[in-house]
């Protein structure tokens, strides 16, 4: 399937080039995020009535994981509010163009930390407490707080997006799975940018900002770190960057070889597993020790989730490597072939909300009409019933998604092995037995 | 541009403003009754002012489990709490006073704990004379053991007894004072002077005791005691409710770290289909038991709950755990 410029389209690339519809959108997002802040802290405490609890960890997230990252990619983050009021820090205005002053300290971040294990470490941090933070409304108000003004706060230190680049927990996944999603946002003709000497996408320009996301547009090969934002369409002098439909995972032709995102690909893919046994398995001595953070069962739990994380997963999918002889060294066979995870891990993650989101969608009506629990009823549904929504459906869409992603990741499997030339056929077991496993913990 | 800037500024700060300012606003301007499990702090607040034939508007909402909502020495059914759900009560007081509402839901071990008070104002300020219980002007020590020495083989019938009654002279055991003040060893005692045999002696026993209450009375003891006993006391009498075992462990816990009497540790429930403890205590002492609570024991004070008729109801059930009466 050939590539469709989207931004060939007038209306499209007007409606992109423009600040206003993006910050009018950025606005209603940013007083929603603080209304969630607000909910967790003074609404009910009952984490099924409270807007942060329903709106955060049950709309947002169906929206997100099952439309936004497999078709949009890093489309949330193109309207994400998080950085909002750390960028009118930094560029000291919302709208207006750049002053060319820097604001604030505008360090660069060191280089052992320009990567994502930090956003690794933020994920696993939120993981182990997620079942007190997915049912705590106050819990999920101070991360959400406290998100927001870690967000300010390396606004204020460092230069761009520190925070979304490097620090976001959720940003960590968006861009792994960012890859399978059929839209991009690339240049139209390397020569030109090549040819372009003040590189005004990166550097920024009277037009417009340099990429927040501290990515080189000229050099995108792939989605992980393209934040959406669109300021390269601004001030690119000589129209080179394009938005695209393309092809479902097309990124993942080329696999990385970074370790960061080979184990991003293991965390999100044991996580699923996990998540899918604690918060849905029938299992209370489980959910209890997952719930009873700081008691010995919780250090338990924990440990036996990183173990999972990063020693069980990992080490047998090592284990296939060695049975493979190859030329290429063993680290980059590992990081290459772990591409294959990430349909795979997407497709868990989807089959594993729709289980959840099914379950408790009934939820959002009765939160939209009185979202703080103070006995209203706004739009008449306060008191809706809970009652899961389609369920004659979940199995077989959960099945239909896990093998669906058993074949994408097994047609990643065939690419990424011919890459560093290896038998595909330990990866193929793996991720077999992998989805064998949350096939049943699913159904 | 000047113009917009200022704008989009003017428009995050005023959305920032409202998303902070308006749940901290109708936050506080929504007086809640708040309730969460004993250990989670009960009601609060605990304390309610009202005024005597004005309406008192409440609303409730569980910060957790369901709950239940009830005034005591008030015809008042329960009702439910839901979690994060605004459940609304209007009460209205004939008399001024102190009342007890309550939780009737069993949501935990310590459910019972789960008190608080309305406090009732209105032009008679004087408060109903309140009557002394028998058991303290009878100077009966409701804590003392009160073992029945002996206990019949099998349950002994009412029916039986009714039979028997017509051979015998029981006039004085009609008078009502007589019954709640004996124990049914007592009466056993009492018709040693007949002829009948120790397994007869109890039927007619059992017989004088239906003959004090009435089926409607029956039903009346056994809803309230399965609504508000069963948890600890097993819905069979047998102490074996579903927080028996957890009330025993808190003793436990309690004993270790109380300094005073070890009488005061909680305990175990009464077993009430135990003959040899509900033979020997008679229904002044039962009723004292129930209006005073078990005084660390775990038995809550029930006296400002119930009203004296409900009281004499559920001791009428409780003697049915002993006595087989007719249906």
């Amino acid at each position: 399937m050939a590539k469709i410029e989207l931004t060939r389209n007038s209306f499209i690339k007007n409606i992109l080039k423009d600040r206003r519809p993006q910050l009018a959108v950025f606005i209603v997002m940013l007083v929603g995020y603080i209304f969630a802040i607000m909910a967790g802290l003074v609404g009910t405490p009952v984490g099924s009535h409270n807007f942060s609890i329903v709106f955060v960890w049950i709309a947002w997230w169906a929206v997100l994981i099952l439309v936004a990252v497999p078709f949009f990619g890093r489309g949330w983050c193109a309207v994400c509010p998080i950085p909002l009021p750390g960028e009118w820090l930094q560029r000291g205005a919302v709208l207006a163009l750049p002053d060319k002053k820097p604001k604030w300290l505008n360090l660069r971040v060191p280089k052992m930390f320009r990567n994502i294990w930090l956003q690794n470490i933020s994920f696993l941090l939120l993981a182990l407490f997620s079942s007190v933070l997915l049912t705590t409304p106050n819990i999920t108000g101070i991360v959400l707080a406290g998100m927001l003004f870690a967000a300010v706060g390396l606004s204020t230190v460092f230069e761009r997006r520190a925070f979304c680049r490097y620090l976001c927990p959720v940003s960590g996944f968006i861009g792994l799975y960012s890859q399978t999603a059929p839209i991009e946002l690339r240049i139209k003709d390397k020569q030109v940018c090549a040819n372009c000497k003040a590189k005004p996408c990166y550097n920024g320009s009277s037009a417009g900002y340099g990429c927040p996301w501290d990515v080189f547009p000229g050099g995108l090969t792939q989605n992980t770190y393209c934040g959406l934002c669109m300021e390269c369409i601004r001030t690119c002098p000589h129209d080179n960057i394009a938005v695209n439909i393309r092809p479902f995972s097309a990124d993942l032709a080329k696999p990385s070889t970074r370790m960061d995102e080979a184990f991003k690909a293991f965390i999100m893919l044991g996580s699923a597993m996990i998540y899918a046994g604690v918060l849905l398995g029938p299992w209370g001595t489980l959910k209890d020790a997952a719930y009873n953070v700081g008691s010995s069962a919780w250090l338990v739990y924990a440990l036996v989730f990183l173990t999972f994380i990063f020693a069980i997963l990992p080490g047998f999918f090592t284990l296939g490597m060695l049975k493979t002889k190859s030329i290429v060294p063993l680290k980059k066979r590992f990081a290459s072939l772990s591409t294959a995870l990430i349909p795979l891990g997407l497709m868990f993650w989807v089959a594993f909300s729709l289980s959840f989101v099914l379950t408790n969608a009934s939820y959002i009506l009765a939160a939209l009409s009185d979202p703080l629990g103070l006995g209203w009823n706004l739009f008449g549904t306060a008191t809706a019933t809970w009652q899961p929504m389609l369920t004659i459906f979940l199995a077989p869409a959960q099945t239909f998604a896990l093998v669906g992603g058993l074949i994408w990741s097994a047609r990643t499997t065939q690419k990424a092995a011919q890459e560093v030339k290896v038998s595909p056929i330990p990866v193929h077991v793996y991720s077999f037995v992998a989805t064998s496993l949350m096939l049943w913990l699913l159904l | 541009m000047r113009r917009a800037e200022f704008v989009s500024r003017f428009l995050i700060l005023v959305g920032m403003a409202l998303a902070i300012g308006a749940p901290i606003l109708f936050w506080s301007r929504t007086p809640l009754i708040h309730v969460s499990t004993a250990e989670a702090g009960g009601w609060s607040p605990d304390t309610l002012r009202a005024k005597v034939g004005k309406p008192l508007e409440l609303h409730l909402i569980s910060d957790d489990v369901v709950h239940g909502f009830a005034v005591g020495q008030m015809e008042m059914e329960g009702v439910n709490v839901l979690p994060g759900k605004v459940t609304e009560v209007t009460l209205k007081f004939d008399k001024p006073g102190t009342y007890t509402f309550f939780c009737t839901r069993w949501c935990g071990v310590n459910h019972w704990r789960m008190r608080g008070t309305i406090e009732v104002s209105g032009p008679s300020s004087e408060p109903e004379p309140v009557s002394v219980p028998q058991y303290v002007t009878l100077r009966i020590d409701i804590d003392a053991p009160h073992d029945s020495p002996v206990t019949p083989e099998n349950r002994p019938s009412a029916i039986h007894g009714q039979q028997l009654k017509a051979t015998l002279d029981i006039s004085k055991f009609n008078n009502s004072d007589f019954y709640r003040t004996h124990s049914p060893y007592q009466v056993f005692e009492e018709l040693n002077s007949t002829p009948l045999t120790d397994s007869e002696k109890w039927d007619v026993v059992s017989y004088i005791w239906q003959s004090h209450t009435t089926s409607e009375a029956l039903a009346n003891g056994k809803k309230l005691f399965a609504q508000n006993c069963a948890a600890c006391h097993g819905e069979g009498g047998g102490g074996n409710g579903v927080f028996a075992d957890k009330i025993a462990q808190t003793g436990e816990v309690s004993k270790q770290t109380m300094t005073g009497s070890e009488e005061m540790q909680m305990q175990k429930p009464a077993d009430f289909t135990n003959p040899t403890r509900m033979l020997g205590a008679s229904p002044v002492l039962l009723q004292g038991k129930i209006l005073r609570g078990g005084m660390g024991t775990g038995m809550p004070m029930w006296g400002s709950i119930f009203t004296e008729q409900q009281i004499w109801d559920l001791i009428a059930y409780l003697y049915s755990f002993q006595f087989e009466y007719e249906k």
